[in-house]
């Protein structure tokens, strides 16, 4: 249960849709209609990957606490270097996630 | 797009589908089952499983959070169809639980939708060879997790893939699979046990394709840079008022600045 009127949900649902739509067609649709991305631009975008990445990644690792050692014996930070390490050894994204959670599995074993 | 291209794609791939005598009788059949034939679409579809894996129980969740909040199996429904964003639907309907104003919750879900205005930016230069109806189909698929992927794999040029099908292979198995999971939590309601942490697949998937991403000193730092200003603005977001989804913007923009400017002192 919830105090909306079902008119109002829906209204934002949509508007939620259209805007995210929007927002993803943005610069694929610019980009095209100019048919080359500006240089300058493109030394921007080049980074775009690894800092967004980074981004989604670390903060699903590491939660900042007064404690370091809490904060190191983290199980997802250990997997996380695991995985980490399986990555750049083996460059395969199956392979990546199965050592990561079977890591964190042990971790979770070991370290509660 | 234009019909040559259609016909080209996948031609050579044998079929042995019992799909396919249904449909090879009309052209138009023909060209859709060759194109989910094509070797590059069945990469993308094979590349999700992975992700998938993390997706699965974030859909539950979703789906379970959504019968909470009151929504109807429609609402819900049309949201993980039409929005197609897990983060933002989930934060949508927790705010929904607690009846906040519908301002509000518009206001966050664009915000946190707001990131992939770098995923627009980011993957634009690889569709520019498109025509527009097909830039148009493409970015309805632009979530985290295709787009990682994608830029992860064009970055191997060696594979030459077909972009636009590599993609879609991604896309379209990412979407049902994100649409008829939402559907099951929400009649069945039941998740996957919590110890198990199947969503932690997601983060890994990320990191295997950052660490090859990072070729370069630049690189690090953008990378290195954006980690750390995020895991400071993920605490902002939970003990100040700054709006989730800001703290990815904040971050990644950051790092993007550091990389550009890392480059710049080393002289390229």
């Amino acid at each position: 249960m919830n105090g909306y009127s079902m008119l109002s949900i829906w209204a934002v649902i949509v508007a939620i849709a259209v805007a995210t739509y929007l927002i993803r067609l943005s610069f694929i649709h610019l980009f095209g209609r100019v048919n080359q991305v500006p240089t300058r631009v493109k030394r921007f975008l080049k980074f775009v990957p690894a800092a967004v990445l980074a981004a989604l990644v670390a903060p699903q690792l590491v939660t900042p606490s007064a404690a370091v050692t809490e904060m190191v014996l983290d199980e997802r930070l250990l997997a996380g270097a695991v995985a980490a390490g399986v990555a750049w050894w083996r460059g395969d994204i199956l392979l990546t996630i199965i050592s990561g959670m079977v890591a964190l599995w042990t971790f979770q074993f070991l370290l509660f | 797009m234009t019909g040559n291209e259609t016909a080209s794609a996948g031609q050579d791939e044998p079929a042995d589908s019992d799909a396919r005598t249904a449909l090879e009788q009309n052209p138009q059949g023909q060209q859709l089952l060759s194109r989910l034939l094509h070797v590059d679409f069945r990469a993308g579809a094979r590349d999700s499983i992975g992700i998938l894996l993390g997706l699965i129980p974030f859909a539950l969740v979703f789906g379970i959070a959504a019968d909470g909040a009151g929504l109807s199996i429609l609402q819900t429904v049309a949201m993980s169809a039409g929005i197609f964003a897990g983060t933002a639907q989930l934060v949508m309907v927790e705010l929904m639980a607690t009846n906040a104003g519908l301002a509000i919750i518009v206001l966050t879900g664009l915000v946190i939708n707001l990131r992939m205005l770098m995923y627009s930016a980011s993957i634009a230069p690889h569709f520019t060879e498109y025509g527009k109806r097909t830039r148009a189909y493409l970015a309805y698929f632009l979530t985290d997790h295709v787009y990682a992927v994608s830029i992860g794999e064009y970055a191997n040029e060696s594979r030459d893939r077909d972009k636009r099908l590599y993609y879609l292979g991604l896309g379209v198995s990412i979407w049902l699979v994100w649409v008829i999971t939402t559907v099951i939590g929400y009649v069945l309601g039941a998740g996957i046990p919590a110890s198990l942490n199947l969503q932690f697949a997601i983060p890994l998937v990320f990191l295997a394709i950052l660490v090859p991403a990072i070729d370069a000193y630049p690189q690090l730092v953008a990378a290195l840079t954006s980690a750390l200003v995020a895991i400071a603005a993920a605490l902002a977001v939970s003990q100040t008022g700054l709006p989730e989804g800001a703290d990815l913007l904040i971050a990644a923009g950051v790092g993007i600045g550091a990389g550009v400017a890392a480059e710049e002192v080393m002289g390229r």
